[in-house]
């Protein structure tokens, strides 16, 4: 996998012209090229500007301790389509700092701020440098490999103290405050809780121009959340008002934090996948999907055919389930309450039954293995499939639409509101129905198929105004492209033959490397950024969540509009606080 | 035309209150029979805890222990205590500790304590994937609220025992595809 990507005749190009600034990056199993900390604007401009690298995927770290050093990792590509290039940074554990790539890709401001958060590198010249996830004041960077949670165990699971000793105690039983809590010395919990609003409404206030000449109005700062029944979750926007007109806005997260990424460097690899259900729990088939092919590209150990088909089978349905669940909770927020969202959960129960029938759970399915998928469909449950797919689902579509579409109360309300322009959304890494609305027709699942999407005919749906509007006919339309390609996953699927490869094991091999993943999930982007030392468990687990990169662009929606209009957008935005948070 | 789509609206919520008034004045059975699947008209829910709906085979919720009963009346647990179960948890939340043969000292396979945490059992089902002896299987009874936590949640092995006529009853196909290998097993060796 190395050699081939190294061979790309654009990282030729790049490494003549920056040389010696850049080498490749030759350890085994790796790939890209790293870049000297000094000359990362140089090189990151030239490649935006001069190669049309213009769509951020990615930025994430990686810890080396025992080594004094981090590598932080930029995965670039571009919205007409290709493979990507990856950058690699490396900078020291000591003094860890690297320039802000913000000013060219504005994708990167909450990604930079969580590799702040996590690890402790500081990111020269980001404009509003706070921790992202947790809150100011806490103690240590928690992905460093030296940083140890409460209740810390062991490095790995599994856990002597279960086999063979099995000494069965409750967690309550042992005290949180136990001695591997790290508190800085001169912790006083009195003082942690009170500044932590003052740095983000001075980070809200600080772009603001003071406007002498106009009509003074009186700023309000207002919060909506975190408990709100608008916000879909735990989550707080912090809004600078003028009269009623949205003026600046943050989001505030982390309120359902759970340190995702750490659990999952504990874990064995096999280990991680009923996790990965947990975090975008509308769409657990995805993210299934998304890891299992990040760890096979490691493994190359490709799923069987008939495998294949129900996986594609499988995130379809997912989509569908997804979009449907969106589209009724959009009027939800525009105050149709309860009855709409009601009815588009009809269909998603359906789906649902045949997760039920066929992975074992609704939402927290577990369906994929490395090399396959779990069990197979039973030929009751593929009938129930194909029912649905050529029966019922296109006709309550089109019941949707007709309900919708011409509702003049949805398009007053959605029609021009939270406009995010083309440049805008790929300038924020905006991704998914996000992206598509604003006029990019940027599909992974065309762009860079992954799995057996370059045999399926679908049309990548996308729509030119980038408004709230565009975002639900985008998700409608994505429906029936899904309904499309299940009809052709139906037509084409092998009637029989193994769903999974490679013998069931347990503990999986995992070979040294690094690897990229990245599938089309219902909300966009799902990427999956795993490196492998060759022992049990991943030295590395990144998740590139496309709800939190998203919201990226919220600001940009909300701003100028009014207060009313920002629960609309944050709806159509459509954010699963489980994969914001992670 | 304004107002148009609020009429549309009510006329959808209409169309579902009266299919619904008319499956239970007159279709009683037949239209309750189809709630909550493909074929529903009007009402898609059933009232819980009256009516429910019933669990697919794959279904699963917290794992059990398969055990058979033995002539003499005694328990026979199929489980070994290979700790297959424990390393795959994710969420290690089973312990195990094997039994000791009282005299000589050495282990032998069978599990002397079994405890699973449910409270922090996630249901995926992995134990019950690879277990190489068809011991520990997924329940399908979801009723399990209780009125106090902590040591109620943690099940012991007389708590998580379940015969394999419980096993049989609750998962008929994969219990005859696993009757099968055994017996096909068992006249290879």
């Amino acid at each position: 996998m190395s050699e081939l990507t190294v061979l790309h005749p654009e990282y030729e190009a790049l490494l003549q012209r920056f040389a010696p600034n850049v080498e490749p990056d030759t350890r085994p199993g790796f790939s890209g090229i790293v870049v000297l900390p000094a000359s990362l604007i140089e090189v990151v401009t030239y490649l935006k500007e001069q190669m049309g690298f213009d769509y951020l995927s990615s930025v994430t770290a990686v810890d080396q301790y025992p080594d004094d050093q981090f590598d932080v990792i930029y995965h670039l590509y571009k919205t007409i389509g290709g493979e990507g290039l990856e950058l690699k940074v490396f900078t020291t554990r000591e003094n860890p700092v690297v320039p802000s790539v913000t000013q060219l890709y504005p994708g990167a401001d909450f990604q930079e701020r969580e590799i702040w958060d996590m690890f402790g590198i500081r990111f020269s010249g980001h404009y509003d440098l706070r921790r992202l996830l947790l809150w100011e004041g806490f103690s240590g960077f928690p992905l460093r490999k030296d940083w140890q949670e409460p209740l810390f165990e062991e490095e790995v699971k599994p856990y002597k103290s279960r086999w063979p000793e099995g000494r069965a105690f409750h967690k309550e039983q042992t005290n949180p405050f136990h001695d591997n809590v790290q508190y800085p010395k001169e912790f006083d919990p009195e003082s942690v809780s009170t500044d932590a609003d003052e740095s983000l409404y001075k980070a809200l206030t600080a772009n603001l121009a003071n406007d002498e000449d106009g009509l003074h109005t009186d700023r309000m700062v207002v919060n909506i959340g975190p408990q709100h029944p608008s916000t879909h979750g735990v989550f707080r926007m912090s809004a600078v008002l003028e009269g009623e007109t949205v003026v600046a806005l943050k989001p505030v997260l982390g309120y359902m934090h759970r340190n995702h990424e750490k659990i999952g460097e504990r874990n064995t690899f096999l280990q991680n996948m009923p996790f990965t259900d947990r975090l975008d729990y509308l769409s657990s088939m995805s993210n299934n999907f998304g890891y299992a092919i990040t760890v096979e590209k490691l493994l190359g150990l490709p799923p069987p055919e008939r495998g294949e088909f129900l996986r594609v089978m499988m995130a379809e349905l997912t989509r569908i389930a997804s979009h449907t669940m969106s589209i009724g909770f959009l009027l939800n927020d525009l105050g149709a309450f309860f009855t709409p969202s009601l009815y588009a959960l009809e269909e998603r129960e359906l789906i649902l039954d045949i997760f039920e029938s066929v992975a074992g759970s609704r939402m927290m399915c577990n369906y994929f293995r490395f090399g396959g998928v779990v069990r197979d469909i039973s030929a009751a449950d593929f009938a129930k499939v194909k029912y649905l797919v050529e029966e019922r689902l296109p006709r309550k579509i089109d019941d949707l639409d007709r309900y919708l579409t011409d509702n003049e109360i949805v398009r007053s309300r959605c029609e021009g509101v939270g406009v995010l322009t083309a440049e805008e959304a790929i300038a924020c890494s905006a991704a998914g129905p996000i992206l598509r609305a604003s006029g990019v027709p940027y599909d992974i699942r065309r762009a860079d198929p992954y799995s057996i999407y370059d045999r399926f005919e679908f049309d990548v749906c996308y729509r030119n105004h980038g408004d709230v509007y565009d975002r639900y006919l985008v998700r409608l339309d994505e429906i029936r492209q899904s309904i499309r390609i299940l009809k052709q996953v139906i037509e084409q699927i092998p009637p029989e033959g193994p769903v999974m490869n490679g013998k069931v094991q347990y503990l999986v091999k995992v070979p040294p490397g690094e690897s990229y993943g990245r599938v089309e999930g219902p909300r966009g982007e799902l990427g999956f950024y795993v490196v492998s030392d060759g022992k049990v468990n991943p030295k590395r687990y990144h998740v590139r969540a496309p709800s939190l990169i998203n919201l990226t662009g919220l600001e940009k929606m909300c701003v100028g509009g009014k207060i009313a209009d920002a629960v609309t957008i944050l709806g159509s935005v459509d954010i699963v606080l489980g994969e914001v948070d992670r | 035309m304004n107002g148009t789509g609020i009429i549309k609206g009510l006329a959808v919520t209409i169309r579902h209150f009266f299919s619904t008034y008319f499956a239970d004045q007159f279709g009683l059975g037949r239209a309750k029979a189809k709630r909550g699947t493909m074929m529903a008209e009007g009402f898609f829910t059933v009232q819980y805890p009256e009516e429910s709906v019933t669990v697919p085979e794959e279904f699963r919720v917290i794992p059990f222990l398969v055990y058979t009963i033995e002539e003499d009346g005694q328990k026979k647990y199929r489980c070994t205590a290979c700790g297959i179960c424990a390393k795959v948890c994710p969420t290690q939340c089973i312990w195990i500790t094997r039994m000791k043969n009282e005299e000589t000292g050495k282990p032998v396979p069978e599990s002397a304590e079994f405890y699973i945490d449910i409270d922090k059992c996630m249901n995926c089902g992995s134990c019950a994937e690879f277990c190489p002896f068809d011991a520990i299987k997924m329940d399908h009874d979801f009723r399990i609220a209780s009125y106090t936590r902590g040591d109620s949640h943690i099940y012991n092995k007389e708590r998580l025992g379940k015969p394999l006529e419980y096993y049989a009853k609750i998962r008929p196909t994969n219990y005859a595809q696993e009757e099968a290998q055994r017996a096909a097993k068992a006249q290879a060796g």
